[in-house]
């Protein structure tokens, strides 16, 4: 299942014409402890770059931008319980939401594994 | 993503200046960040454990930011009464004192403590105010009283419940640590290095301020950090704690447009002044303490664990009533916590409110402040 990756450090696994989307390791350790998600409602459209989501920790809140366009399926419920799996898990269990892709080719624009190692090693 | 309400400072300057500790923070792992003009250290292993830290042991604030000031000469005493609310006859030697800096409106240009030694007074006003605090008073002085901005000298807060123990076993004096109650102070010296050690801070905790000279700044730093209940704690959790404990921050909770009576902080002008008056905005201010102001900074307790930060509105119904000056998650008592100036009517403890987050309304409630108790040494 190939992972991409967005300047603003959002990861998305796609799997046919769905994708699972979060927050990268490095992003979670920029914005240390998060105590709460907001996570936008199964049955959302968004637009690719609108803030679906948005990452509160002690320090700040952040918004998620959504690296692609199209319906929001299903939200994690583990995160209102448990935000801090955003920290622990930010690239596994800490998933935000997933999405049926609208349109393929969002993805063009988005870095693969390699490249989005390279654009943080640069930061 | 991106930071959408970054903690920070307003004031930059054009070139951002180091502290005496810059390169000791940087080796501890502490993540720099700007504030009031200067790189200081937000965080070392994590807001949230080091504020609990410092809850449960005792946590060593790098405070060198701020202006440590000292006021002399012939005529000092009716000097600083002519520009603050404080009663100096009152003021007994070595105990430092809360006190407001006002505008000629009864605005709020800083908040201070003031401290009398034997031939002038110390002064400790806020980092990212004091070029603004020196040049006020400077203006406002009589030529006969001399300001010496004590640019010399480093200033570190060991804050918490085990501060006590950490700091009696090192620092010696004629009377010991031990014996110092809260907000009184003395000369002691640490490692024979000369120091002025108050029992004071501003995290709700028991703890100390310590003022020593900056050039001996890392030995007292690694000394202290040394004793086994004392972690470095950056300014994330200085943040979390100060809100937690209820004070206000200068720059957010207090400013020009707010007065002492707007802030609830009247015991900071003190009893004779409140009849007197003789200080800058007395005017307005003690026909507020008369009628009342027609804001007040309120505590709000919020439901749910979303986080409402300064800038958002509170509203009573429809009606928009105030504005958060400080919000954030409290890592004590696990749920978001806020301060915010509203309408007099509405600032009742138990007055339920909603505070607009990005278009939705997060209710919350009207607390008594401090949300998590004072533990000082009295």
């Amino acid at each position: 299942m190939p992972r991409y990756f967005t300047k603003d450090h959002e990861w998305i696994d796609v799997d046919g014409d769905v994708g699972t989307v979060g927050i990268t390791d490095y992003a979670q350790g920029q914005l240390g402890d998060i105590t709460y998600v907001d996570l936008p409602a199964a049955g959302q459209w968004v637009k690719q770059g609108d803030a679906a989501s948005v990452v509160d920790s002690v320090k700040a809140a952040s918004d998620v931008y959504a690296p692609v366009g199209g319906e929001v399926t299903e939200a994690n419920a583990a995160l209102e319980g448990e935000p801090e799996l955003v920290n622990t898990q930010a690239e596994s269990g800490g998933w935000l939401y997933r999405i049926k892709l609208s349109d393929p080719t969002d993805l063009d624009g988005l870095m693969d594994e390699a490249a989005y190692k390279a654009y943080v090693a640069d930061l | 993503m991106s930071d959408v309400v970054p903690l920070d400072d307003g004031a930059e300057p054009i070139e951002t200046m180091t502290l005496p500790l810059d390169q000791w923070h940087r080796e501890r792992g502490g993540r720099m960040v700007e504030f009031a003009g200067y790189w200081m250290p937000v965080q070392y292993e994590g807001i949230v454990a080091e504020h609990l830290w410092t809850r449960e042991s005792a946590g060593l604030f790098d405070v060198s930011h701020m202006g440590q000031l000292y006021l002399t000469g012939e005529g000092v005493e009716p000097a600083i009464e002519a520009v603050l609310p404080i009663d100096l006859a009152t003021l007994k030697s070595y105990a430092p004192r809360y006190s407001l800096l006002l505008d000629e409106n009864g605005g709020i240009l800083d908040d201070l403590m003031v401290t009398r030694w034997n031939t002038g007074f110390y002064l400790v006003v806020n980092g990212a105010t004091k070029w603004d605090d020196i040049a006020h008073l400077r203006e406002s002085l009589p030529d006969e009283v001399t300001l010496t901005h004590l640019e010399d000298s480093a200033l570190l807060a060991l804050q918490g419940p085990k501060a006590v123990d950490a700091l009696a076993r090192i620092a010696v004096g004629d009377v010991a640590v031990t014996d110092l109650t809260f907000m009184k102070g003395g000369t002691f010296k640490i490692a024979g290095i000369d120091a002025w050690i108050s029992r004071s801070g501003y995290t709700g905790e028991d703890g100390f301020e310590i003022s020593i000279p900056a050039e001996n700044a890392v030995q007292i730093a690694d000394l202290i950090c040394q004793q086994p209940e004392v972690k470095p704690i950056g300014l994330g959790a200085r943040d979390s704690l100060r809100l937690e404990a209820g004070l206000p921050l200068y720059g957010h909770d207090l400013s020009p447009e707010t007065t002492p009576v707007s802030a609830d902080l009247t015991f900071a002008i003190n009893k004779r002044r409140k009849t007197e008056g003789g200080f800058p905005g007395a005017e307005r201010i003690l026909g507020e303490l008369a009628n009342g102001a027609a804001t007040r900074r309120v505590g709000l307790a919020l439901e749910g664990r979303q986080a409402a930060r300064e800038g958002a509105e509170v509203y009573f119904g429809d009606q928009k009533v105030g504005v958060l000056t400080s919000g954030g998650f409290s890592p004590s008592l696990n749920h978001p916590i806020a301060m915010a100036y509203v309408d007099a009517a509405q600032a009742a403890p138990g007055t339920a409110l909603e505070i607009d987050v990005r278009g939705k309304r997060l209710p919350a409630r009207v607390v008594s402040m401090p949300f998590v108790p004072h533990r000082y040494h009295r």
